[in-house]
């Protein structure tokens, strides 16, 4: 059975659609993917932010662009042939920043000066775990409250998880509300006397590896931040919401191999039971046969050596070698078409987007409009 | 000879296929290996197609003549508790901290210390002797581990964090672990694709690698496509320069009569196969200027299934891929 399709270039037009997420695990083309997105919305002539996360700075290398910095950038397009209102802005996250600029947006300029300058701070701000997913998301939801833009294209993290972005909000503000920093420093009290002398041993423990100043550095980050907590809280609960209204959709991108659209399915679930409007899925760098022999069967192996050893003959050897690679193109099809089944038995009501692989890498707009015009079908 | 094989590579580059298979391979010859999993993906498991591995070294594979590839999937939080176990006597506490959400807090607090867990637990296995046979416990190890963009910050962890811990047994520990992974013990190996950005990814890396001493192996080139149209033809083939009339006449001449739209159709896919084919050797030049020893696996058409990973497992023995010889502990 054939997965329903997914027309992603109606999907960027579509006035109704003001942000898209892309996710995937890493390596499947998730940031050329967001940015052709992007690109596509452009020329359907919508205002399009690209917002990208990831360090290797990869879009900044598809979009022919230099540094990216922390607020979009206007990429000029060459509009021949397309609408000439539509315009494309490009920018690569900048973790830290957008950190120290929510914290600024929370509090007065004193209390803000001294948590930037708190080391608890700075480890939290560049290397908690799901700092970078977290404040993607912050800066979805300053993007989006501009209102500046008719769609915004979101790249995530390639993280242990893709969905990180949506735990990590909560998983923060479990560090942040101090209950396990005061238990470190004062293990001795309250509930946490159950555990007793093997507590304290444990308190010791991370003090001698992590070190007593980074513990009280927490203690005091934890006394600055108190006010700002309830603040953050709710900010982070309102971005949550925004990811689930229906102006938003999710696009989920693998690549036919079977770890890819493992994660993939998982991504599809965890979204179906957040309640995110999941969009479909994009089924990046596929194989497909050449449309004109697209029914022809592959020559039998005999047939291919009988040519290609013909040495009288160059043609009969090119002849046995275009057979070679049709025979091998339509195992690679075959092989890719079930791996897509697989996907659609356990999701049959998922929309399914394949797009063929290019010949050549991706390196700017021109290329990400080749691939944008693979990505729909008008 | 190396015995301690760390396998990076970009996301998507197939660094677990390529870790599994490279193990496989040093197990030849009744050898004894140990995979290890780093990021708790589970993508060992998945691999091998078995259930969650548990936090223990579980037997999953073996090879000719006895040899036997056994896996550990490292588990952060059981590796703390295990660590402290060392130097502090925690009870049952241990269990309970964990519960509470302790353990990541701890390693969360100072992030480095996730990598310090992980790679002295992999010292660990490659210095552990067999206390019966006075031998070591695994003749290699081979870390499937975290990708090129943080390869070197993953090894030289205990250096940056030398500081933390100035004195005791944590900070021998951590001196243990640094000399380890700069010796020739260790062989770092890059697995890449022929692409612009794995390729670029791949030079960076080398370059960090050899800026902090840290050992390289190999770049292993995965995925590589096998060349079908004659070395003297690609150019050809590539510019849509082939005769078509003439291999029309070929295909009929060997009972195919195809319509002219299909011989283009043929000849359309051979030209991007030959373009394919001469990037890759473009992008292999390249990789070949590092000087680096290179180790080419191919696009398995079928995918990496376990009859799959003993088949790339052969490629690299008749590459030259060899078990250590097994070390007799002084």
């Amino acid at each position: 059975m054939n997965p329903p399709p997914l027309d992603l270039r109606a999907l960027v037009a579509d006035p109704t659609v003001r942000v898209l997420v892309t996710c995937g695990s890493g390596g499947v083309g998730k940031t050329t993917t967001a940015a052709a997105l992007a690109v596509a919305a452009a020329d359907a002539g919508r205002k399009a932010a690209v917002l990208t996360i990831d360090p290797a700075k990869r879009l900044a290398q598809s979009l022919g662009v230099g540094e990216l910095d922390n607020t979009p950038r206007r990429v000029e397009l060459d509009t021949a042939g397309a609408d000439h209102s539509g315009e494309l802005w490009a920018m690569m996250l900048d973790t830290k920043r957008t950190f120290d600029d929510m914290v600024a947006a929370h509090s007065t300029p004193e209390r803000a000066a001294e948590i930037l300058e708190n080391p608890f701070y700075q480890a939290i701000s560049t290397s908690f775990s799901g700092t970078q997913e977290y404040m993607a998301m912050e800066k979805l939801a300053n993007l989006a409250a501009t209102g500046e833009y008719d769609l915004i294209v979101v790249d995530t993290p390639p993280s242990r998880s893709s969905l990180d972005f949506l735990d990590a909000p909560q998983r923060l503000s479990a560090f942040m509300d101090g209950r396990m920093i005061r238990m470190l420093l004062t293990p001795g009290r309250g509930v946490m006397r159950v555990v007793g002398a093997g507590l304290t041993l444990f308190a010791r423990a991370v003090r001698s590896v992590i070190g007593g100043q980074l513990l009280s550095d927490a203690a005091q980050f934890v006394r600055l931040f108190e006010d700002l907590f309830g603040g953050f809280r709710e900010r982070a609960k309102s971005t949550y919401q925004l990811l689930r209204q229906p102006g938003t959709a999710f696009v989920v991108v693998a690549t036919p191999e079977s770890a890819a659209l493992r994660e993939a399915s998982y991504f599809a679930e965890r979204l179906r039971s957040d309640g995110m409007p999941l969009a479909g899925l994009v089924l990046n760098r596929t194989h497909p046969v050449d449309a004109a022999v697209a029914d022809l069967p592959a020559a039998s192996a005999e047939t291919i050596a009988g040519l290609e050893s013909d040495a009288e003959r160059p043609a009969a050897e090119l002849a046995g070698a275009a057979l070679a690679v049709h025979a091998q193109r339509a195992a690679i099809a075959e092989q890719e078409k079930r791996m897509l089944l697989r996907v659609s038995a356990a999701h049959p009501e998922l929309p399914v987007r394949q797009v063929p692989a290019l010949p050549v890498d991706v390196h700017d707009v021109d290329d990400l409009r080749v691939l944008a015009t693979r990505m729909g079908d008008g | 000879m190396a015995r301690l094989h760390i396998v990076t590579g970009k996301g998507g580059t197939g660094k677990t296929t390529v870790a599994a298979a490279l193990a496989l391979a040093l197990a030849v010859g009744g050898r004894r290996v140990l995979l290890v999993e780093v990021e708790e993906r589970q993508a060992l498991a998945r691999l091998f197609d078995l259930p969650p591995l548990p936090y223990a070294e579980t037997k999953i594979a073996v090879a000719a003549d006895g040899g036997q590839v056994r896996a550990l999937a490292i588990d952060v939080e059981a590796a703390l508790l295990e660590y402290f176990q060392m130097f502090y006597n925690l009870g049952i506490a241990g269990r309970a901290l964990r519960k509470l959400g302790a353990v990541e807090f701890a390693t969360t607090l100072a992030p480095g210390l996730r990598d310090v867990l992980l790679t002295g637990k992999v010292k660990e296995t490659v210095t552990r002797t067999d206390p019966r046979t006075k031998r070591r416990a695994y003749d290699a190890i081979v870390v499937d581990a975290p990708p090129t963009g943080r390869i070197v910050p993953f090894l030289n962890v205990t250096i940056a964090m030398a500081d933390l811990a100035q004195r005791g047994p944590i900070k021998s520990q951590s001196e243990g672990v640094a000399a380890l992974l700069h010796s020739p013990q260790t062989a770092v190996h890059l697995v890449t694709l022929l692409e612009d950005l794995p390729v670029a990814e791949t030079l960076e890396a080398a370059a960090e690698l050899r800026e902090a001493n840290l050992p390289i192996g190999s770049i292993i080139v995965n995925d590589v496509t096998d060349p079908l149209v004659p070395a003297d033809a690609l150019d050809a083939a590539a510019t849509g320069q082939l005769d078509q009339a003439a291999i029309a006449t070929a295909l009929a001449g060997a009972g195919l009569s195809y319509p002219p739209g299909q011989v283009d159709g043929l000849l359309a896919q051979t030209r991007d196969h030959a373009r394919r084919v001469l990037k890759e050797y473009d992008l292999e030049a390249t990789l070949a200027g590092t000087g680096l020893p290179m180790l080419t696996l191919p696009h398995l058409v079928d995918g990496v299934d376990l009859g799959g990973l003993y088949e790339l497992a052969a490629m690299l023995t008749d590459q030259g891929v060899r078990p250590a010889a097994t070390e007799l502990l002084p």
